[in-house]
């Protein structure tokens, strides 16, 4: 193929997507290391790319301290219990501790954040949320890249991370392809900071036809936070812990500024409160730890989102859906009105677009909600993603080894989904990530740990011709047939993508199976999934734009691979409403008290399994 | 709700081309215009609308679940540092709404820190991030350790 292989060199510091976390680390890179080359490469273009592209409506995670609101441990509680205590509290207490300084820097930078008229502090939605006018979000915290970065490379499909070739298990800098140009580029980096995106669309979704696109998370998240770390031979961790969201249905439009500000609420289909009924029951699968109803009562403590999603879900497979959302009491008062629209134009407009469809307008009926298709990322209510080193005042020895977010191959950072363990970052919390690892990756130069690295020709070869594979592939086969997608040596990557949803929904826990897996099944799709990864050597690409979605198909495969061996390996249901194990229903401390590290082994793709402990946060003076 | 294109309102500029996340909005070599080359990889994020100079990109409901005769259009002014929205129902009636997306003039407040001093070796080697521990309170309190919220990590299970 004539496509010309471009070589950036004597790169310090190589960002791996653009998103919330990958600006983050961009603009922090310039303080620590203000004389060094800091590259980003970014699959869209930066103004826009990302799950924020679109915009938002809320800053999620923001303590508050100034305000005397919330201290970081505070945060690490409460995302402890929303995750069934299976979280990474030295992140996350890292994350809360440093994430009011980002905010306060976006509003500096003209992010509007909405002010309490009476306080003068930020307007909460919730406990944690705080309300803005969100639209230019991405285009500001871009901005604040751009000026951090000696050079931007937008449409860069990132496939491939290289590895040094002078010691073992040390990152060496990134490759991909230009998706305008088709041209190869080659990124020798001493240090690479993954940001890239989670993954949506790898369980098949409730849409079909045209709505496939309208998936909760963006389509452009494909997964490529964990397909790069995957191939490089980092350990993951909680790849099980996918994500299910109760959310407007169809559009998916978002329920928190519903619930937390407008005071709206959820009634099944005759009109009555249904989630405490299932508590007694559910309380016995999981135990009084995980759900005290009381206790939430009397303390504020959340009950698990998961939990009130298993409500959700046997309440319809019951026979008394759909479940409302009761928005017509709350819309009576123009200001909530606005807010509620406003909060889907900001940041989930087709939901906007389907009420002008269908002529819903929630102060006159009170619009269906639903169950989303399982979703597998690390910054919004779950935690999936590599297991990285926690920074040194904090972490256990097993959890740290020497720099912050650096993952367990030398050199290679993550930040937002990328990095596992850490779920309730949301938006600032994943720039906020993105800025430790910067700081660590500096260190991790200055410190001589980048010297004598070594990439040889021949690896980027190899990679060349991997990458444009499915091209050349689709040139020698295509004309065996007359026309048409129907080819008997050859798959489309939209063939291959619904492949793997219909196995991801079939055999580990999707939506038409109503979240419910077991170990037999589990076996028969990752049997499934090792012929599909040997179909894929056989993918096809009719131009560039094909190549793109082959690369995007090729790291969801790795992803779901990934998925399955967590699912298999914890044998317990941990999180009721998310997934269920139906041979082991029931939460299991005694033996299942731990995260979940696995490792894919580069060259032979084998993976093993460990358990690592779950270190959690008590008072000193209760020792 | 995939985007389309008004073939009388696209010049071809290609400003929709080069801002979609998706890399779905592209230029036919035929008609020189732009369109939505894969509407089920659209997340209506409404970039290209908003990029569009000719106000030539509208968005269509998802054809599997939106009815026809809707519309939802916008309008983003990065000078006067706003956008509006109108949503229109299928029966006709509509809704305005407007909001702000800056409280600054553009590239002017965000700090370019290859100018800013950098940092000491005290700062390096604390687990302080630019401009803490002042921004995290904007007061003089420092940063939050186990040590000062007095507590320990502890392997086990403890709620």
């Amino acid at each position: 193929m004539g496509y010309q292989t471009v070589v950036e060199d004597n790169i310090d510091i190589l960002v791996v997507g653009a998103g919330l976390g990958g600006t983050g680390a961009a603009f922090e890179a310039r303080y620590w290391g203000q004389d060094k080359n800091i590259v980003i490469a970014e699959k869209a273009n930066i103004d826009r790319s990302g799950a924020v592209a679109q915009g938002l409506y809320a800053i999620n995670c923001y303590m508050g301290t100034r305000w005397g609101e919330n201290n970081p441990e505070d945060h690490v509680r409460y995302a402890r219990i929303d995750l069934m205590g299976m979280v990474r509290e030295d992140l996350l207490f890292d994350m809360a501790r440093h994430v009011d300084s980002a905010v306060h820097q976006f509003e500096e930078w003209g992010l509007p954040l909405m002010r309490d008229p009476k306080t003068g502090a930020y307007q909460r939605e919730g406990r944690w949320q705080i309300m803005i006018h969100g639209e230019s979000y991405k285009p500001i915290v871009a901005e604040a890249a751009k000026k951090s970065a000696d050079k931007i490379f937008n449409r860069i499909c990132v496939t491939h991370l290289l590895m040094d070739e002078s010691k073992e298990n040390r990152v060496a800098g990134a490759v991909g392809f230009n998706v305008r140009t088709g041209n190869y580029h080659v990124f020798k980096s001493k240090s690479v900071i993954v940001a890239a995106g989670g993954a949506s669309m790898i369980f098949k979704p409730r849409s079909v036809g045209e709505g496939a696109g309208r998936v909760w998370y963006a389509p452009w998240s494909s997964g490529s936070a964990y397909g790069l770390l995957i191939q490089a031979g980092a350990k993951m961790t909680q790849m099980e812990n996918r994500i299910v969201l109760a959310r407007f249905k169809d559009g998916y439009g978002p329920v928190g500024a519903y619930f937390l500000h407008l005071k709206t609420y959820t009634q099944n289909g005759l009109g009555e409160e249904y989630e405490s009924k299932w508590f007694p029951e559910l309380q016995k699968m999981v135990g009084k730890e995980y759900l005290d109803v009381e206790a939430s009562h009397r303390t504020h403590r959340p009950i698990p989102t998961c939990l009130r999603n298993h409500a959700f879900i046997n309440e319809v497979n019951a026979g008394r859906g759909p479940i409302h959302m009761v928005t017509m009491e709350a819309f009576q008062d123009p200001h909530l009105e606005e807010v509620g629209w406003e909060n889907f134009l900001g940041m989930t407009v087709g939901q906007a677009v389907l009420w002008a469809a269908t002529d819903v307008d929630p102060k006159n009926e009170n619009p269906e909600l639903t169950t989303s298709e399982p979703y597998v990322m690390g910054s919004h209510a779950t935690g999936c993603g590599a297991w990285c080193s926690g920074p040194e005042d904090v972490s256990p020895d097993e959890y740290f080894w020497g720099y912050n977010r650096m993952t367990t191959v030398e050199g290679l950072f993550g930040a937002g989904d990328a990095v596992g363990g850490t779920p309730h970052a949301f938006s600032s919390g994943s720039f906020t990530e993105g800025r430790l690892a910067a700081k660590a990756a500096c260190k991790y130069i200055d410190d001589g740990k980048a010297q004598g690295i070594r990439v040889s020709d021949e690896q980027i070869e190899r990679r060349k011709a991997e990458i444009y594979k499915p091209m050349e592939h689709y040139k020698i086969y295509s004309n065996e047939v007359v026309a048409g997608t129907v080819n008997p040596s050859m798959i489309n990557p939209r063939q291959g993508l619904d492949r793997l949803q219909k196995l991801m929904d079939e055999y580990c826990g999707g939506v038409t199976v109503s979240y419910m897996t077991n170990e037999k099944l589990l076996n028969i799709g990752m049997k499934k999934m090792r012929i599909l990864s040997e179909d894929l050597e056989k993918l096809g690409a009719a131009d560039i734009h094909e190549l793109l979605r082959a690369w995007e198909l090729k790291h969801r495969v790795l992803t779901s691979e990934a998925v399955f061996h967590h699912t298999l390996f914890r044998k317990e249901t941990r999180w009721p409403g998310y997934y269920y194990r139906g041979d082991a229903m029931k939460l299991d401390d005694e033996n299942w008290h731990v995260l979940t590290v696995s490792r894919r082994d580069p060259d032979t793709g084998e993976y093993t399994m460990e358990k690592a402990p779950c270190y959690h946060l008590v008072e000193e003076a209760s020792e | 709700m995939p985007t389309f294109v008004y073939m009388t309102r696209c010049d071809g500029c290609g400003y929709c081309v080069d801002i979609c996340p998706s890399d779905i909005m592209h230029i036919d070599p035929t008609m020189r215009r732009a369109y939505n080359i894969e509407p089920n990889m659209c997340w209506e994020c409404y970039s290209c609308v908003k990029a569009c100079p000719h106000d030539a990109i509208d968005v269509r409901g998802y054809a599997d679940f939106a009815p026809l005769g809707h519309s939802v259009r916008v309008k983003r002014d990065e000078e006067r540092g706003t956008i509006a929205w109108k949503v229109k129902f299928r029966d006709g009636r509509e809704k305005d709404f407007l909001s702000p997306i800056t409280t600054k003039p553009w590239g002017k407040h965000i700090p370019k820190l290859s100018d800013v001093s950098g940092p000491d070796k005290d700062m390096r080697d604390s687990q302080l991030l630019f401009n803490e521990p002042k921004y995290i309170r904007m007061d003089e309190g420092g940063l939050h350790t186990l040590e000062s919220a007095g507590l320990k990590l502890k392997e086990g299970v403890y709620y």
